[in-house]
């Protein structure tokens, strides 16, 4: 697949960002195999890939599950019932926030400021922006991705 | 001076014409064109506020025949989402803007970057690119355009960051000089503007820079997208023109109860209730990419400047040590005083510690951190400590 990408995004230095956002959407999170197989194909050095990676929230290093929530923690959302929102998350997909569930479907995560503070709280999960969240609207919006 | 007041504006969301108008500007010399920018004292939109024209016309100045447009549309700065908005309704006059910059400096490519949070909206942007690129070969003109993606950075709206980024590195700023005029993306010519302000460049071409002058003052022309959150019944995107007062502004959208203003987001200043008269939102007082956080009676100051320092500790890019350390050491500070581990004189030590980042930061988030600490705790001192 990295081969792939590198035919579709060029083999320079600045296709290395279109290529690990490419690889991130598909799997959720870089493995160091791909990290490696990037590196090899952009002949750059493996460190130089996981550097530019890390650097990046968006583009996990670690594993992730099939759908990344990320609930924004900034100072709107958090004032408007941030911390409601992660303990029904919590409670429904029985983890912490920082961690994947058994079944590998759901990660759960913070993250600053996604620029829906009019309509906050709000979340993202993968690239789907959720806004004006409520206790019952989550439940709802989670159930949506258990398939 | 006549006190402006607070006036709704509609020109960036009103529907025009865009063949028209870069027919009207791809007639028009490079000179031309940004005589007109400058005439209408446009500063740009993100926040920094740097006139337009001068930029333009610096790029426009510079021999290499590889130049480049760029949007920035990293819109990360807490409590602006007007971009996306932008973004999201009037697409085709960004793209606009970016050929008009394009035909002032001599340029023949454009990138936009867009943060990775609104990745959804790009398929209608594409759509609309499309429509753009196909119209631009109508007229018979050489400019087009293509998306980057950030990935999560608050660091990557800062231009050498972005650039950085964009190039496939760590978003990390760089030394300037040299500024992104001579050597931007790619080390090539670049100007680098918000989305905001290349839809209003649009607007001046189209309307003439007589017209706009009208609105706003003499240090703040112009009309503004605001984006207005917190302690509101109205939150939402208003365009208004510039000059009025944090406390006309107030009247119209706080919920009676607001003790503070943060205007320019985290890291903007924070106008406390006994400033509101006197605090005029623009560049002779309190400058604002366009965030306007209202807070009522009912919230912490700690907990808001606990939650700006918490946002600037984890995205500093870590590169340069007073930005680097001093978030993290702030933070640290204000919990400290606040659990009673340090006298609350401390907060002085910290107030220096700001000061010193201020000159030392290697980029504007480092520098710009004091700008919310020293607001908040010099005017909510007692929130901070007990």
């Amino acid at each position: 697949m990295v081969k792939d990408l590198a035919e579709k995004h060029g083999r320079t230095r600045e296709s290395l960002m279109p290529i690990l956002q490419d690889i991130v959407k598909k799997h959720n999170y870089l493995t160091d195999d791909a990290m490696v197989a990037v590196a090899t194909e952009l002949d750059i050095s493996a460190a130089e890939v996981y550097g530019t990676a890390s650097f990046y929230s968006f583009l996990d290093t670690e594993e992730r599950g099939k759908n990344v929530i990320r609930v924004c923690k900034t100072i709107t959302c958090s004032m408007k019932g941030k911390n409601d929102i992660i303990a029904t998350l919590e409670d429904i997909l029985k983890i912490r926030v920082g961690e994947t569930t058994p079944d590998k479907m759901f990660t759960l995560l913070e993250t600053n400021c996604t620029g829906w503070c009019h309509k906050a709280p709000a979340m993202l999960i993968n690239d789907m922006p959720y806004t004006d969240l409520t206790q019952e609207s989550v439940i709802e919006i989670i159930k949506g991705y258990m398939h | 001076m006549k006190r402006k007041g607070l006036n709704k504006v509609d020109l960036i969301f009103e529907t025009i014409e865009p063949k028209e108008v870069l027919e009207k500007a791809f007639s028009m010399t490079s000179e031309e064109i940004i005589q007109q920018v400058l005439e209408s004292g446009l500063k740009g939109r993100g926040g920094a506020g740097f006139p337009t024209g001068l930029k333009w016309k610096y790029t426009a100045a510079e021999k290499d025949p590889e130049k480049y447009v760029v949007c920035n549309a990293d819109e990360g700065e807490p409590g602006t989402f007007k971009d996306r908005e932008i973004l999201d309704r009037v697409a085709y006059k960004v793209y606009g803007g970016m050929a008009i910059a394009a035909k002032a400096m001599g340029a023949k490519k454009g990138f936009i970057y867009l943060r990775g949070e609104y990745r959804f909206l790009l398929p209608q942007l594409y759509l609309q690119l499309h429509k753009f690129h196909k119209m631009i070969a109508d007229i018979g003109y050489d400019f087009s355009i293509e998306y980057r993606m950030g990935s999560g950075a608050y660091i990557c709206g800062e231009e050498s960051a972005l650039f950085e980024s964009i190039e496939g590195f760590r978003g990390e700023p760089r030394n300037k000089p040299p500024y992104p005029t001579t050597s931007g993306l790619f080390s090539k010519p670049t100007s680098i503007n918000n989305v905001e302000t290349l839809v209003t460049a649009m607007m001046i071409i189209a309307r003439g820079p007589q017209e706009y002058v009208k609105l706003g003052t003499k240090d703040s022309r112009g009309s503004k997208v605001f984006s207005v959150s917190g302690d509101t019944p109205v939150p939402g995107i208003f365009e208004l023109e510039l000059g009025m007062t944090v406390q006309e502004f107030v009247n119209e959208f706080g919920d009676g109860d607001t003790k503070a203003v943060q205007v320019g987001g985290a890291s903007g200043f924070c106008v406390p209730r006994k400033k509101f008269a006197d605090t005029i939102i623009g560049f002779e007082g309190v400058p604002t990419g366009g965030s306007m956080k209202l807070f009522n009676s009912s919230r912490s100051m700690y907990n808001v400047l606990h939650n700006y320092l918490d946002f600037f500790a984890e995205e500093s890019c870590g590169q340069c040590t007073p930005c680097r350390v001093g978030c993290q050491q702030l933070l640290k500070g204000i919990e400290q005083v606040k659990k009673g581990e340090s006298k609350s004189t401390y907060l002085n030590e910290l107030v220096k510690l700001a000061d010193t980042m201020k000159v030392a930061s290697k980029c504007g988030l480092g520098q710009s951190v004091g700008n919310a600490f020293k607001s908040i705790v010099e005017n909510f001192r007692e929130e901070i400590i007990y």
